[in-house]
This record gives C-alpha cells, structure tokens and sequence, in this order.
C-alpha cells in the first residue's frame, strides 16, 4: 500500500509541477490543484498507513499506534483541504478578472513576443 | 451563574489572546455592516487598529516587567502543552507585534483619506491582515502557524487586488499562485517535522530533536529545508524573490505599507524556529543550514542593492529596499551571535517603519503625475495643507536674461513637507547618521568586527556598499522628483495622508533618541533567543487551568 501511495502521490506532484510552469493560466490552477491533492495524501501518510484501522479509543483495545492510525494527520488534512480549497477558488476569481482585462489567457497578460 | 471556570484565570491572562480575537471580531462586526457606511466602518476600524497597538504594547511591557524569565504563555482550550495549541509571547513576539500594530495604524490612517473608497471590503480584509500578522507572532505552534500565515495572506491577496485594474490583478495572479506554492511546501515540511518528532508544538519539537534517531536525521533535515524554503520564498530570499517589486509597486499605497511588514514575518518564522531547533548545541543539526542562510542573505543584499540602483520607479526601488533588509536580516541571523542578531532585530524595526513610510510616500510623490489607477479623487479641498504662495511666479516680476525669475519661490507647505520626509526617509533606509538605520547598521558591523571570517568581512563590506547604492538611488530619485523644473502644481496632500508619515518617521527618531532602551530590549530578546532552552522550559511548564468539578467539589 504504502508503494501505491507514494505512486500516486508522485504522479500527481510530477502532473502538477509541469502544469504550473505551464503559461496558460488555467492550466496553473488545475497544477496547483493537483499539487495540493498530492501534499495532502502525503500529509495523510506521514500518519503511517494502516487499513481498517479506527482513530477513537474504544474500550478494551491498548491505545498505541499498533491498533489505532493517527487521528492528527487527518485533522491537519482537513484544514489543509478547506485552506486550499479556499485560496485555489480565490485564484480561480482572480484568473477570471484577468481573462476580462486582458482578453487572453497567458498568465502574464500577454502573449510573447515571437 | 459564571462558571467558576471563567474567574480561575486572571483577566489579565486574557491579554495574550485579545490581539488576535480584537481583529476577528471586528472583521465580523463590519461584515453585518453590508456594503455601504464606510464612515463608521473607518472610525471602527481606526479604534479597533488603535486598540490592537495598545494591546501589543501592553504586551510588550508586561513581558520586560517580568525580566529574563518573561514569557506569557497562554492555552487557548485550556488542554496541557504538547496536545494543545498554545500562545507564547516571549521578548520577540511582543517586540513583532508592537510593530505590527504600528504599521497597521499608519497604513489605516493612511487610507481614510482616499483609499478605503476604492474598494467595499478594505476594512474587513485590513482587519483580518492585522489578525494574522497577531497570530502568526504570537502561536505556539507549527500548525496554528500555518493557519495564520494563511489568513495573512488570504486577507493580502484582496487587499493587492484593492483599486483593480490590470496592473494589480496581473501581479496579484503571480503573487497568489507563488504563495500557494509555499504554503504547500510549508505543508510538506510541517508533514515531514510531524512524521519525524509526532509534534507539532514548537518548544516540543525542539525538545524532541535530541531524540531523533540518526537514521531519521536526513528526513529531519529534509523537512526543516523544505519548511525553511516556504519561509525564505515569503522573506524575498534570492532567488525566490521576483515576484516581490511588481506585487508591492502595484499595489495600493496603504495595503503596500502593511505588505511592508509581510516579508518580515518570512524572517520572523526563520528566526524562531531556526534558532529553537538547531542551536550551536543541537549536536549533529547544530547550526543547520546557517551558511545558507548567510551566503543567501548575501546575494539577497546584494541583489537587493544592485536592485535599487537599476530601478528608475520609486514604487521598484521601494521593493528592491525591502529586499536588501530581508537580506540584511537573514545574513545577520545566520551567523548566530546574540550581538549580531541584536543590531539585526534594531534594524528590523527601523527598516520596517521606514519601508512603511516610503511605500506611503510613493504615493503622494506620484501624485503630481496621476498614477492611472488611482481611485477617483475625492479631494474637496478640505483639510488640504495650505499652499502657502502660488507656485507660479506673479506677473511683473524681475526676470533675468533668461526669462527666469531672479527671487526664490516660496515653497508651497505640501512641498516641503514631502521633501523633509523623504529626505529622512532616505537617510533611514540608507543607514545615515544620526538616524536609526545608522545605529543599527553600527550595532551590527561592531558585533560583525568581532566574529571574524570571510562571511562576516562580506556582510560588512555589503552593508556599507548597500548603504552607499541606496543612498544614491535614493537621492537620485528625490533630485528626479523635486529639483527638475517641470510644470506640475504643487502635489495638494490632506492632513490623513501626511500624518502617519510623520509618525512613522517621528517613530523612527523616537528609536534613535532612545536607542539605549531599545537596543537593551533587543539585546535581551537576542540572549533569549540564543538560549531556546528557557523558551522551551517556560512552554512545557505551562499549567492549565484545573476543572473546576475537580479543584473545587460541586460547582
């Protein structure tokens, strides 16, 4: 499992690193999507994988990391998402005014000159 | 009935917490304000920034009241240390905070003239600026850190954007997914330190790194460069910083002036977690990455200076100054000598307010030529400073062969106030007797003389050299602006928009007047600083408050 994660989480920072040096700014936004997806599965990791495995302490089971996975990792997570989700819609908003301002989509504002 | 609970704590315990919760909810009291009455939204918001400088200040006194052992620890869910967040203000934050609020106040002052009618929600955004300038100084905690970085900057992205137009919103687009970028490798490294020491209190993690098995060093190492990277980006550090003259030369005067603080929370966070994690005797992380940090603070400065040369704007030049004080802080905090750092933390503050003051001076110096994307002005003609002649020579007067008037023009008051401000402005920024930049620039090339090395004989020859660009540039451009004939009226400025001016600059000689108390206190948060253990004992001894079922029997 923890070959799939790191898999996947390559896959998609690799994914996202090339679409945001990309010049098209909507080709930025999905990269920096992609890249944010890609930390928070890594944050999620660093919790030690584990399957089927509970984060509240039920009576009767020893509270170590053996029997339970780490409920921290997946708080952090979720502020992370919701941080990230937040800022990449405010991006999409400031890309939208720049599309209207300048009539293109060149995340300079311009094209280059050939 | 008042929970027991809520008298056990001292109301004055509560002061540590009240900076960050004074801006929130006042952010949220102007947002049920709707869109229109911007007349009381400013009032509430210059009361409100007025009130968070006092609180900072007040923090500020109660920490040097108490000494070396100064540190006001506070738990915000009241749960022990290393499982809950927490709020620390030791002799730095305090010292952040206080400049924080100042900055705040000047730049909101600032902005009541003209600038807050160019957008509906500048009072909102500036509050939450100010909210996470106050966390960020004042959290414990790595985590809770991130959050607050993220409010400043989320409140920073809408005020860069305030005014519209292409300009901003072209630079607001770069500023906004570069900062993305490092708040997501803040998370890697967050991530990283978490996987590593399984804490994310700052005094714990730092306990905890003894422990780490060598193994884990590299990952450790990996994880603290990748954080380190997130804040350098954010302090300027060449070559994460071309993002930073066109985002702050296109930004609004005021927002500008608060942004002038922003790099300096980059530095802020270098310097806390840097000098708590990988003391001298951090065994094998002692000092880790400090020759980055020094030769990366050099070629910032250097950049920084070559920068303000080659820039023909004032609005360029005032970011390539912010650059070299980045650079000058960063280096200086590499080497890791309390003196050294001490002339440093001066130099903070002196750099910060004169930055604020440039930014702000821009502005009014630009007037005269109609900055395109200014608001519509709403100059009436009240509370403008007089003019005190007309600046056109009266008919029948003596002219000599060339047509020109042989008596002197009287020079209109707003005129001569702008020269007089720039001119100290400049003298600060480029370290000029006998203002604050000179002695923090002496505090620092004293402590400098004594560590020897290639390093050290660089930054010195850097400091001065800078000093030296930025003194031409800066006179360059103050000759451009006010000694060429050209014919444009005087530049009308109303008393909102000169104040703050002068009560940064007037701040600034305040420093050098009492340069003696202020370099003790920044001699006193340097030791402090250089002995993380005291920071991390006072941390972990912090107690809760006990339940009350439990302390007192029935309730």
């Amino acid at each position: 499992m923890e070959l799939i994660i790191s898999i996947a989480i390559g896959i998609m920072a690799g994914a996202g690193v090339w679409l945001v040096l990309r010049p098209r700014t909507f080709q930025v936004l999905i990269g920096l999507s992609l890249l944010s997806y890609a930390v928070n599965l890594f944050i999620f990791s660093v919790g030690s994988l584990s399957v089927d495995a509970e984060p509240i302490v039920r009576p009767g089971l020893p509270a170590d990391l053996q029997h339970y996975t780490d409920p921290l990792p997946q708080s952090l997570v979720l502020t992370a998402i919701v941080i990230g989700f937040a800022t990449t819609a405010l991006f999409l908003v400031v890309l939208l005014a720049l599309r209207g301002l300048s009539g293109g989509d060149h995340v300079d504002g311009e094209e280059e000159r050939a | 009935m008042i929970p027991p609970a809520f008298t056990s704590l001292p109301a004055t315990e509560h002061l540590l917490v009240a900076p960050v919760l004074l801006p929130l909810g006042t952010a949220a009291l102007m947002l049920m304000l709707g869109e229109g009455r911007r007349r009381t939204k400013g009032a509430i918001n210059a009361l409100s920034t007025a009130l968070g400088l006092a609180l900072a200040i007040a923090l500020l006194v109660r920490v040097q009241a108490g000494g070396t052992a100064a540190f006001g620890i506070y738990l915000p869910g009241n749960w022990p240390v290393p499982f809950g967040i927490v709020l620390v203000a030791d002799p730095l934050a305090a010292f952040m905070a206080v400049l924080a609020g100042a900055v705040g106040l000047a730049a909101l002052l600032y902005a009541l003239a003209r600038w807050q009618h160019a957008g509906v929600y500048f009072h909102v955004l500036f509050q939450l600026q100010l909210m996470g300038l106050y966390g960020a100084f004042l959290t414990g905690d790595l985590f809770n850190l991130f959050v607050f970085f993220e409010v400043l900057l989320a409140a920073s992205y809408g005020l860069l954007l305030h005014g519209g137009g292409i300009a901003r919103v072209r630079a607001g687009l770069h500023y906004i997914a570069i900062n993305l970028l490092a708040s997501l490798l803040f998370l890697i490294g967050v991530a990283l330190l978490y996987g590593v020491t399984g804490t994310l209190n700052m005094a714990d993690i730092a306990d905890k790194l003894q422990l780490v098995a060598e193994r884990d060093r590299g990952l450790l190492h990996a994880g603290a460069a990748i954080l380190a990277i997130a804040f350098l980006a954010k302090a300027a550090l060449w070559p994460l910083n071309f993002w930073l003259p066109p985002a702050y030369g296109s930004a609004s005067a005021p927002a500008a002036a608060v942004f002038a603080i922003l790099t300096k929370v980059g530095v802020y966070a270098i310097l806390r977690l840097w000098t708590l994690c990988f003391p001298a005797e951090a065994g094998g992380s002692a000092n880790f990455g400090g020759t980055v940090l020094i030769w990366g603070g050099l070629a910032t400065l250097a950049f920084g200076a070559i920068g303000m040369l080659a820039s023909q704007q004032l609005n360029r030049l005032a970011g390539f100054s912010v650059i070299a004080s980045s650079g000058t802080l960063i280096a200086a905090i590499g080497f890791d000598a309390p003196a050294l750092s001490s002339g440093a933390l001066f130099y903070l503050a002196s750099s910060t307010l004169a930055g604020c003051a440039l930014y702000l001076l821009v502005e009014l110096l630009e007037r005269a030529r109609q900055v395109p994307e200014g608001p519509e002005d709403w100059d009436d003609g009240n509370y403008a400073l007089p003019a005190f002649l007309d600046a056109e020579p009266p008919r029948g007067i003596n002219l000599d062969d060339n047509e020109e008037q042989l008596i002197g023009r009287a020079i209109p008051a707003a005129l001569a106030f702008l020269g007089v401000a720039f001119t100290l402005c400049a003298m600060v920024i480029a370290g000029l007797p006998p203002f604050s930049g000179f002695v923090s620039k002496l505090a620092m090339i004293s402590a400098l003389i004594e560590l020897r090395g290639a390093a050290a004989w660089t930054l010195f020859a850097l400091l001065i050299v800078s000093g030296l660009f930025a003194a031409i540039s800066l006179m360059r451009v103050g000759m451009h602006h006010f000694w060429t004939t050209q014919d444009r009226p005087a530049p009308r400025l109303r008393v909102a928009e000169t104040l703050p001016i002068a009560a940064l600059l007037l701040a600034a000689l305040l420093m050098v007047s009492q340069a003696e108390t202020v370099l003790g206190y920044t001699r006193a948060t340097a030791d402090a600083l250089h002995e993380p253990q005291r920071y991390i004992d006072a941390v972990r001894g912090a107690m809760t408050v006990p339940h009350p079922m439990v302390r007192g029997g029935t309730p």
